[in-house]
């Protein structure tokens, strides 16, 4: 019997091995130097059957308890998202999920249309003039930026904020160290010198502030003949100015708010956005709006002499992936949302982020970290007891707390609010909130100072 | 400018129509200040009909693995089983934030660690790091642990160079590059191997690695890779294996016994993982034990009591991306791995093998072979014999997409003239290669007897040949932009 | 429409490397040669270095982009660039139209007219593109 994912026959085999004319298939694989020859899988598992696989991938999926089981407030780049069911219909249909990169343009004009319709929404949610198709996520699309900010100044030093989520900050690292681009790590007003390529900034920021505010930021960088790189949350521009409009040149993000499912991480998208005369210093696929040869409007990869399959050593990036599938999710949930839906939803949010940190400020033992500056979804919180000692007893609860942000031996948490979170959800994680504090002032009286 | 294609969104919005209900708010309305609220925003507004409709309708314009044979070497383009899609979307799997506390992720931790292991297995490696989101990024995380590892022994100003051979996919060279090292390129010699004299002239002390892809890009395996193996070591540099046709090896052999230091998988090709039209791909990492302290953070660690965590390796090149790498993909490979199990493996690069060599077998009167001998798991063919009736390779390939196949990767590898690379690959059937392989005979007639019915082709697709020089003088990005 | 692959004028010299050179005086206009564009095939994005900056002889002066091609462009000659074919910007495929004519690169202001004894003659260059052409 064949496999359901091998279907030759032994007579397939034979007759094919006939018109080949060998007698046995382990003459086509003779170039093998004998010494190495052999099958060197006996230590893997043996096969599974499908009602096998199912349950061994259940078993798997059982031992994860976080998932979608409590209510939780916990982001640092990644966001529990309620998803229509259209996304996922869409992007499971095989004709986007089987078909590949779209070099035969006239045999994918479905996912090249996508794909411009893709870069026309993330440049007009941004503020930019044009967009690539999608780089792997938010963190390595920060990295390509910077990059690209070197290759336009021709410089070869950066300033990024010190308030950038601190793994964006490790991607720059690994993507710069080999080519001796030097890192200043510096606060929000920067000493920029001519020495510097871009002042790299995200906003709202990795403690959820929003640092972009105005367009003194880019005006202050381009004062230094630098250029502005911005890293900001997509969710957010439902609501705030894109940092385009505010003179940002680069602009990038993690798709992820936009649709797409934490799946423990990835895959993501990156989304990446710039004005139209540097696009060709862009990294990543760029689809391109042309004629066929009956003049009828069709769409096309473009701009590929950037790229590494013509340009090699030369190129403006090894990337030859844009999340394609990904970015897709992406086009429909924003598809379905609109103007008017992204711009409820991202209201929603504030609203409910603000609802909730007023609620917890107010709480004895609590306070905001930051209560001066302005935010979207996420806020810090400072803590009466060890932020591992408050998610215990949230997790207690049935909610997932927040992130360990602590500085200067104070404990401090990361806390986030999305529109999955009610009204009542807040109301529990505050009371939860307000127990731990008295818990905590029974123990050792030394409430809030105010 | 109407035409075959469906209309922009842009051009179904209407102001105030939706495509999801979303909820009233439930809280006070809080204040924000004037100058950070947005004023303009151009997204389009579309029925949730509308849009259902709008993307079936683009969807149909495509081929697919799931509608057609596609044929694209080097592309492994194999069955995305469906089971796969299912799983990964499992409540637990899907759903899981990627910073859950350890005891919330233990499946997940299971699933990579398990993973690391069956593909340091079939490496037949020491270690393996999960992080790099495509083979690209995973090319570029070896050069970067090659770095590392001459650094570490004194040797990294020293070592500068990076040799590939000039059949090599263009990202060997553009990652060399990304990595902070020159390129020197090795010719290949007339059977298709490389020029193992003009290699051992191309290294010295100043060279870091040599990247070899395995088998290689013409679809061969290299028969002087011992010779290869010793030169390369012999000068003090890595040998890196491009992992893009593991298919031609699973079970039959591994980069580890073929004297390999480092690697990266495709777990899109290999590994069935869906292209799904250009990404989302991962591109793994194995590597010998000398290397396994500089791998991409993290990695799954058992911990003392037998739990699972993650863990940065102590001299870590650093991180790759926001979180932990494409788990998604990880995923459906390590269902894939599960399903066929090590028989299963070895069954699938052997059809793979078969295949190419019998579609070679069936289309070699038609076609020029390059290089008569054996292939691994694609065919290489070449259309230079058809320029006599003034018909290209592209014509070829066009006039496929009339016939429903998609076309095969042409002018790769560079250089050889007039390239086909075709890639059968284990998922199809003897009647569905012999159906493909008549369209490509019958072509060959054409290309005699009717050319123009290639150099006009396509014409049962959507659209016919594109203007690209246009697009790329004149750039149309978006909408914005004039569309 | 493209030039004629062969034409190659009397009245210019060239590169080995397929740039074509006219002397005005004490400058030099330079192109590519149209045996260079129609091996490039569509030309759709040159760049080119801003007037001012300072070239050497056959280094890198900038690249010149087909669809499927990305090249680079040497200086024959060493001097300082004083004018750029700015129409160049919005209509590259002049370069294949009229290479020796609308589809100029830059002018350059000559510094060594001894350089201009390396550069081939017409004839020399004919020899070179027939070999090139056979191959």
């Amino acid at each position: 019997m064949s496999r359901a994912y091998v279907p030759m026959t032994p007579e397939d085999r034979a007759t094919m091995l006939a018109t080949i004319g060998v007698a046995s298939a382990d003459a086509l694989f003779a170039d093998i130097p004998a010494a190495a020859r052999g099958s060197n899988l006996d230590g893997l598992p043996p096969p599974l059957s499908e009602i096998e696989l199912v349950a061994q991938m259940e078993a798997l999926a059982a031992a994860n308890t976080a998932g979608g089981r409590k209510a939780t407030f916990r982001g640092g780049g990644a966001y529990e998202r309620f998803i229509p069911a259209v996304v996922d219909e869409i992007i499971r249909r095989g004709e986007f999920l089987t078909a590949y990169t779209p070099y035969q343009a006239e045999a994918s004009q479905g996912t090249l249309q996508a794909a411009f319709e893709f870069q026309s929404l993330i440049a007009a949610l941004y503020g930019c003039e044009a967009a690539n198709a999608g780089l792997y996520d938010g963190a390595s699309a920060l990295a390509e930026a910077c990059l690209m900010a070197c290759r336009l100044t021709r410089r070869d030093r950066l300033a990024v904020a010190d308030s950038l989520n601190p793994r964006y900050l490790a991607v720059i690292k690994t993507y710069t160290e080999p080519l001796g681009i030097g890192l200043d790590v510096m606060a929000a007003a920067p000493a920029l010198t001519e020495e510097h390529a871009a002042f790299v900034i995200q906003s709202p920021d990795y403690y959820g502030r929003i640092t972009l505010a105005s367009e003194e930021t880019a005006t202050a960088a381009h004062a230094a003949g630098a250029l502005l790189v911005v890293s900001a949350d997509p969710m957010s521009l439902g609501l705030l100015r894109p940092p385009g409009e505010l003179g940002a040149d680069i602009v990038v993000g993690e798709g992820q708010s936009l649709g797409l499912p934490l799946s423990f991480g990835g895959p993501y998208v990156g989304l990446f956005a710039t004005r139209m005369e540097h696009v060709r210093q862009m990294p990543g696929r760029v689809v391109g709006q042309t004629v066929d040869a009956a003049g009828r409007r069709a769409f096309v990869l473009t701009l590929q002499a950037r790229e590494q399959h013509i340009r090699r050593e030369r190129a403006s990036s090894n990337i030859c992936t844009s999340e394609q599938l990904v970015a897709l999710a992406v086009t429909v949930y924003l598809s379905c949302l609109g103007a008017g839906g992204l711009r409820h939803l991202a209201r929603l949010i504030y609203d409910r982020a603000h609802y909730a940190a007023a609620a917890i400020d107010a709480l004895p033992g609590w306070e905001l970290a930051y209560p001066e500056a302005p935010f979207f979804c996420e806020f810090v919180v400072r803590c009466p007891r060890p932020v591992a000692a408050v998610n215990e007893r949230l997790r207690e609860q049935g909610i997932v707390g927040g992130l360990d942000v602590s500085a200067a031996g104070e404990p401090r948490l990361l806390l986030c609010v999305t529109e999955t979170n009610t009204r009542a959800e807040i109301d529990c994680l505050v009371a939860a909130l307000a127990l731990i504090g008295e818990q905590r002032r029974s123990a050792a009286p030394a409430g809030k100072q105010r | 400018m109407t035409g075959a294609l469906p209309p922009l969104l842009s051009e179904l919005s209407r102001p105030g129509r939706v495509g999801c209900d979303l909820p009233a708010s439930d809280v006070p309305s809080a204040a924000l200040a004037a100058g950070l609220e947005r004023g303009e925003l151009a997204l389009p507004e579309l029925s949730q009909l509308e849009v259902v409709r709008h993307f079936t309708n683009l969807s149909q314009l495509n081929y697919s693995i799931d509608t057609t044979f596609f044929p694209l070497g080097s592309c492994t383009m194999k069955y995305n089983p469906r089971v796969n899609e299912h799983v990964a979307r499992l409540p637990g799997l899907g759903d899981l934030h990627p910073l859950a506390d350890d005891a919330d992720r233990q499946g997940a931790l299971r699933l990579m660690h398990e993973l690391q292991r069956y593909l340091a297995t079939i490496a037949g490696f020491d270690a393996v790091g999960l992080a790099p989101a495509a083979g690209a990024q995973g090319e570029l995380t070896g050069l970067l642990m090659t770095r590392a590892y001459h650094a570490s022994r004194g040797e990294g100003e020293q070592r500068r160079r990076v040799v590939t051979p000039d059949s090599a996919h263009g990202t060997n060279p553009a990652t060399a590059a990304m990595a902070g090292y020159t390129l020197t390129e090795v010719p290949s010699d007339g059977d298709g191997d490389v020029d193992v004299e003009q290699l051992a002239s191309r290294l010295g002390p100043d060279v870091a690695a040599f990247m070899l892809t395995m088998p290689n890009t013409l679809g061969l395996f290299e028969r002087r890779i011992e010779e290869i193996v010793r030169l390369v070591h012999g000068c003090g540099a890595l040998l890196y294996l491009d992992g893009a046709n593991m298919n031609a090896l699973l079970g039959q052999t591994s980069p580890g016994a073929l004297g390999f230091d480092l690697m990266h998988f495709n777990l899109h090709k290999t590994f069935s993982t869906p292209h799904g039209g250009g990404g989302p791909g991962a591109g793994p990492v194995a590597v010998v034990a000398a290397l396994a302290e500089f791998l991409p953070g993290p990695v799954v660690a058992e911990t003392a009591g037998g739990a699972l965590t993650l863990v940065e390796p102590p001299r870590s090149i650093g991180a790759l991306s926001g979180f932990h790498g494409n788990f998604g993909v990880m995923l459906r490979a390590y269902a894939f791995i599960r399903a066929l199990g090590g028989e299963g493996l070895a069954e699938v690069s052997e059809a793979a093998v078969i295949n190419a060599n019998y579609l070679l077998a069936r289309l070699r009167g038609a076609y020029d072979v390059p290089f008569p001998r054996y292939c691994m798991h694609e065919a290489l063919l070449s259309g230079r014999g058809q320029r006599r009736h003034d018909v290209r390779t592209l014509d070829i390939a066009k006039r496929l997409l009339d016939y429903g196949y998609y076309a095969p990767t042409i002018y790769f590898p560079l250089v050889v003239e007039e390239a086909m690379l075709i890639e059968p690959t284990e998922s199809e059937t003897k009647e569905a290669i012999d159906a493909f392989c008549e369209a490509m005979l019958a072509i060959a007639r054409e290309a005699e007897a009717t050319p123009e019915l290639l150099r006009e082709a396509p014409q049962a697709t959507p659209v016919s040949r594109l203007d690209e020089a246009t697009a790329a003088r004149r750039p149309i990005l978006g909408w914005q932009a004039g569309g | 429409m493209t030039a004629q692959a062969n034409e190659v004028p009397e009245d210019l010299l060239y590169s080995s490397e397929h740039e074509w050179l006219r002397q005005e005086g004490d400058l030099a206009r330079v192109g590519i040669t149209a045996f260079a564009q129609d091996r490039l095939g569509d030309v759709v994005y040159v760049e080119l270095p801003a007037p001012g900056t300072a070239v050497g002889f056959m280094a890198k002066l900038g690249e010149i982009e087909s669809v499927k091609v990305a090249s680079e462009l040497f200086s024959p000659l060493t001097g300082e660039v004083v004018e750029v074919n700015a129409a160049l910007e919005k209509e590259p495929e002049l370069v294949n139209t009229d290479p020796y004519g609308a589809g100029w690169l830059l002018v350059v202001r000559l510094s060594d007219r001894s350089e201009l004894e390396k550069l081939l003659t017409p004839a020399a260059y004919t020899t070179q593109i027939e070999r090139e052409a056979g191959l």
